[in-house]
């Protein structure tokens, strides 16, 4: 394997690098078994078991069955069906959606254009944004007092995309499921690198994205569980049961199920390494660099590969530009927002002020990170935080 | 979003970082709220600006333009000083990505700020400078 990489990489939350197998599993898919999965022949009845193999390892993955997995285009696809698919059928139930303060944006947009498009004469929402504690938790009495009798739909993420703090989803779904409402959770930065099942708990809609594991971009799952209410995101041809036309990204599909199979069998040493490694990381960065705070959870209750923090006094854009002309990807927040004037809605939601909200920066491990790396990291973070710190008038 | 070389460079070296103590003027613009602070310090003599250094908390661009507008008015005369516009600041730099073109704004702010806390102290005015809107913090 690649062990000479160019630069250093901390971003895997953001995306990870195509696993070697997965490419391997995925080209014959783009030159000769190139036929459409929806025609009768040899090389269309290829396809679609190829299609239906990766079903299968993704479906065995979070312990579903496999005629619960529709592919998508991404994560964001996925959380835009769970959300406007749920909304659409459960009309006569009434129009409640509860969601939470740190989602991703793929759901809080979603939400927020779904609350102004009623507002400007569209149909009737109405969502709940829960708050969170100091370090992230969803409280299940918060959860349990916003369900009302025309709540449709509640959606939570499994894991935060920014501070990495696992939210305890089956007792969520639990609460949902008691009062006869559909429970949806934002699995992206979950699926793969910590357990997750829907056999423990009612969960009736899970989003997943490929590229987070070791998948292409451009590639996700929604897991719909038998019998839930939702409507069909496209129509047109037959394929994903009717619910998801359009002719299948059948090589993405397939290296979607390979990269989540390796992840699987990895997942456990992975997790031990990747812990040991992000504790090792945010134990230098306290010890090497005053008046820093971490943003999230810790121990078992934070995601192995998430390390944040605020650094006081310093916006966290010019540390990403420093480590950038050092070869050297970490990212502010969310990758999204890193064009945006807005602090993290995350870190606010925390209770943080604009300043802190600011100064923060994610540092997230994966699969090729290695000590080495975080050698290097270290050799050049303190001395730029400094070198900020200096020239910034709040430090005065 | 892309950063010119000018901006990169004036980020990574900037100029006249640093405080002018028992300072002619200083200003401070912005707030954490929108990510920025610049305070700007000046020692102006015989209507000249003959230093300015400045601190800045923001973003690399925050930082860029307050270094090259520390730079453009330094030896300038306060009429001269006047005329230094967020434009000039971003033509200076080369230009700005859109949603950046605020931080050239804060810069000529910061400046401006400087030179009226210039003039409250010594009790002048100086036609054409407007006081500084609060800063919150």
């Amino acid at each position: 394997m690649n062990t000479q990489k160019p630069f250093l990489y901390f971003d895997n939350a953001a995306t990870t690098p195509l696993h070697p197998k997965a490419l391997d599993a995925m080209l014959p898919y783009f030159t000769e078994r190139y036929g459409n999965p929806s025609g009768i022949y040899s090389i269309g009845r290829d396809a679609k078991k190829a299609i239906n193999q990766a079903r299968e390892q993704v479906a065995t993955a979070i312990g579903a069955n496999p005629t619960e997995i529709f592919f998508t285009g991404s994560g964001t696809e996925a959380n835009n069906w769970a959300i406007k698919g749920v909304l659409e059928a459960s009309r006569e139930k009434g129009s409640h959606i509860i969601t939470t303060q740190i989602e991703h944006h793929a759901v809080i947009y979603v939400c927020e254009e779904l609350e102004k498009q009623a507002k400007s004469g569209g149909k009737p929402v109405e969502v709940t944004y829960l708050p969170v504690d100091s370090q992230g938790f969803v409280s299940a009495d918060d959860l349990a007092a916003a369900i009302r009798p025309d709540t449709v739909l509640i959606s939570i993420m499994w894991a935060n995309n920014e501070i990495g703090t696992i939210q305890p989803i089956a007792k969520f779904a639990e609460i949902a499921h008691k009062n006869g409402v559909i429970f949806h959770t934002d699995a992206v930065q979950a699926v793969g690198h910590i357990p997750v099942s829907v056999q423990d708990s009612p969960i009736n809609l899970l989003t997943i994205s490929g590229h987070k594991f070791g998948a292409p971009k451009g590639v996700g799952a929604l897991y719909i569980r038998k019998g839930t209410k939702i409507a069909a995101l496209l129509n047109g041809g037959a394929q994903e049961r009717n619910r998801r036309a359009g002719t299948e990204n059948v090589a993405s599909i397939v290296g979607m199920g390979a990269a989540l199979e390796i992840s699987m069998t990895e997942q456990e040493s992975e997790f031990v390494r990747l812990t040991e490694m992000r504790d090792n990381l945010i134990d230098r960065i306290k010890t090497a660099i005053p008046k820093v705070t971490l943003n999230g959870a810790t121990g078992k209750n934070r995601l192995p590969n998430n390390v944040n923090f605020s650094f006081d006094y310093i916006e966290g854009e010019s540390i990403l530009l420093l480590l950038d002309m050092n070869n050297c990807c970490a990212s502010s927040g969310s990758a999204c927002s890193s064009a945006s004037l807005e602090p993290s809605h995350v870190i606010m939601a925390l209770g943080a002020d604009h300043e802190q909200a600011h100064s923060s920066i994610r540092f997230s491990l994966g699969r090729l990170s290695t000590y080495e790396e975080i050698d290097a990291l270290m050799a050049i973070l303190p001395k730029f935080i400094e070198q900020l710190r200096a020239m910034s008038p709040l430090a005065e | 979003m892309e950063y010119t070389e000018k901006v990169m460079d004036h980020f990574a070296n900037p100029r006249n970082v640093g405080t002018i103590e028992n300072a002619s003027g200083v200003g401070t613009v912005g707030n954490a709220q929108c990510g920025d602070i610049m305070k700007v310090y000046l020692k102006i003599e015989d209507n000249i600006v003959e230093d300015a250094k400045f601190k800045t908390f923001g973003c690399g661009a925050a930082v860029a333009t307050s270094s090259m507008a520390t730079e453009l008015i330094i030896g300038k005369t306060i009429d001269e000083a006047l005329k230094i516009t967020n434009k000039t600041v971003m033509d200076a730099l080369g230009g700005l990505p859109p949603v950046k073109v605020h931080c050239s704004c804060l810069a000529e702010e910061a400046l401006h700020a400087a030179l009226w806390d210039y003039a409250e102290k010594h009790g002048i005015t100086i036609d054409g400078l407007k006081p500084p809107e609060e800063v919150e913090h």
